[in-house]
């Protein structure tokens, strides 16, 4: 099924709008008549800021008629996922506790977007905090896959994989703390993006994971994906995290194909694994010899420290999250619940304001940070994690990128993993990527089951963005 | 996975108790029963962390490595979104946030 306004690029509308063939605010008009015909049906948005949409678009319609520099996305909606703060709009991270809370403050991404001319269309769903792989754990009811609505978005940015998917907007922005980006990118059919640990600001991302969590974009297309992340990356000193390099131009190079390239496949993901649909495993195998037809040097590579991926994630992500959430307690903003102390007002609040999901992260993390079991799970964890940058990065001294699956799976039915055990190893695929903080972007690579899309996964070492691009540029020409 | 039954890896009912009154979280008899097979299960799995060799390997706690970040020691001005700031709060009195009781019960 063709979806409204899928003929729409990045690109095109930048020109269009910055040329004056076209207005910002007939661009935006046309995009939210496409959530208001069916954003009942998929949920993708908590929120639509509508009239701070078209005042922001005649703005840049006026600046244009003034003739003043359009901006590197003049006119180009875009859709934020809700766990980023926007002066006075509604941000909840899907959560009952911060239902109805107005930030004081804008993230660094909204400032840089609205900076490159950008219009901020509305708040996206996700799994509460950002803790989940469908979108299923939203507060706000789940959003529906654009395209198959019996299934799941994938998450924990499924609104705004959705919201690309279905037409609502032609970028959206997502987090990734253990595929959050990529793994709703692969299940809707788009391209998503993981950058490199720091390249773009975290300042108004409401925390998850400090040491995993990055913003990165979704589009449909490779090239504006490089776009986007031209705009939204850079040094930011509200950020402490934010690294002091600049980002690599991502945007020369982008058509010079594969030649040369050395392409890695990871071993560990591509074999006969368990719970691995095989289309999936075919599709990547045949993006590897597309890859090799076009001149790449193609070989299997083994990074031995992935299978212990996931269980280090699950001790690291949640021990970070426990500390993170320990904020939400009624004192300062979002839902209070009385008590007769401070103590107990606070325990009534998060538990009424807490979903099942967060409280399991809670409790983990806890547990795991607690006298007796630290060394045994988060300090090994950590040592985990050491091994398995210290071998990512010996590959690469022999490889410019790796490939992998983005998901074992396409997008599954509504309640097909219930069991929190069984959902988190949906993200076995994604999760090396954040524990490095290595940059890995999503490509849609034919279909596989039911003739749902499937995502390959392009990998790079840090600050790697242009080969990745590039490599990701090429899947998408050679994709079937 | 296999396991001793005293292996502190094997979660009990009395440990997820013990973690969610640590976390300021209340649970139901019935959630403690749903709760605590499900986070044994990742725990339990998480014994195959034992399968990587770590002796003599640092931690990574972060993976950027960062020293202190400083910046100069200018007052900022951030008087225009006080009153935005405590209008979120849930309670506040004269431009402070409101809580009941620290020590004791409210009367």
């Amino acid at each position: 099924m063709s979806q409204p306004n899928s003929h729409e690029t990045v690109t095109g509308i930048v020109e269009a709008v910055g040329s004056g063939e076209r207005s910002a605010i007939d661009v935006l008009e046309a995009h939210l008549e496409a959530i208001t015909e069916r954003d009942e049906e998929i949920n993708a948005f908590n929120h639509v800021m509508a009239d701070q949409a078209r005042a922001d678009a005649e703005a840049v319609d006026r600046s244009v008629a003034a003739g003043e520099a359009p901006g590197t996305l003049a006119g180009v909606p875009v859709a934020l996922k809700d766990n980023m703060c926007t002066r006075g709009v509604p941000t909840t991270c899907s959560s009952k506790i911060l239902n109805g809370w107005k930030p004081p403050y804008n993230a660094t991404v909204v400032e840089r977007l609205r900076a490159a001319g950008a219009i901020i269309v509305g708040k996206t769903n996700l799994d509460e905090f950002a803790m989940g792989s469908s979108t299923e754990n939203s507060a706000f009811g789940p959003t529906r896959n654009p395209l198959d609505t019996t299934r799941v978005p994938g998450g924990s940015s499924g609104g705004s994989s959705a919201s690309v998917a279905a037409g609502f907007a032609p970028v959206a922005l997502g987090s990734d703390t253990g595929g959050s980006i990529r793994q709703p990118a692969a299940l809707c059919g788009v391209v998503g993006t993981k950058p490199t640990y720091g390249a773009v600001s975290r300042y108004g991302l409401m925390a998850f994971a400090s040491s995993l969590d990055q913003i990165g974009p979704f589009t449909r297309g490779v090239a504006d994906n490089a776009l986007v992340m031209s705009a939204i990356a850079g040094h930011d000193p509200r950020d402490s995290t934010s690294i002091p390099e600049a980002f690599p131009d991502v945007m020369s190079g982008i058509n010079d194909g594969v030649e040369g390239i050395r392409v890695g496949v990871l071993a560990e993901m591509t074999g006969g694994l368990d719970g691995f649909e095989p289309e999936v495993l075919a599709r990547t195998n045949e993006a590897a010899d597309a890859l090799a037809g076009a001149g790449a040097k193609v070989e299997t590579v083994s990074v031995p420290s992935t299978v212990a991926g996931l269980s280090a994630y699950y001790v690291i992500a949640p021990a970070e999250a426990s500390s993170n959430l320990a904020r939400y307690d009624g004192v300062r903003f979002g839902l209070r619940h009385d008590g007769a102390n401070t103590a107990a007002m606070m325990t009534a609040t998060r538990t009424a304001g807490f979903g099942d999901e967060v409280k399991r992260r809670i409790m983990l993390g806890t547990y795991a940070l607690a006298a007796g079991y630290w060394d045994a799970f988060y300090g090994k964890a950590q040592r985990v994690r050491t091994v398995m940058i210290r071998e990512f990065e010996q590959i690469y001294a022999d490889y410019d990128v790796l490939l992998a699956p983005s998901s074992p799976c396409v997008a599954f039915p509504f309640g097909a993993k219930a069991d929190p055990l069984t959902m988190y190893l949906n993200d076995v695929c994604t999760i090396p990527s954040n524990l490095t903080g290595h940059p890995a972007t999503s490509v849609p690579f034919g279909t596989g089951a039911d003739d749902l899309p499937v995502g390959v996964q392009v990998l790079a070492p840090m600050l790697g963005e242009a080969v990745m691009f590039r490599v990701a540029k090429a899947l998408e020409e050679l994709s079937p | 996975m296999q396991h001793e039954p005293e292996s502190p890896r094997s979660l009990a009912r009395d440990d997820v108790a013990k973690v969610a009154r640590l976390a300021l979280l209340d649970l139901a008899d019935s959630e403690l029963d749903r709760f605590t097979p499900q986070l044994a299960a990742v725990l339990d799995r998480a014994a195959d962390l034992e399968q990587i060799n770590t002796e003599g390997v640092p931690p990574t706690p972060h993976p950027y490595t960062l020293n202190n970040v400083f910046r100069p020691d200018v007052v900022e001005d951030f008087s225009d979104i006080r009153d935005e700031v405590m209008a979120a709060a849930p309670a506040s009195e004269d431009g402070m946030f409101m809580v009941p009781p620290a020590l004791g019960e409210e009367p």
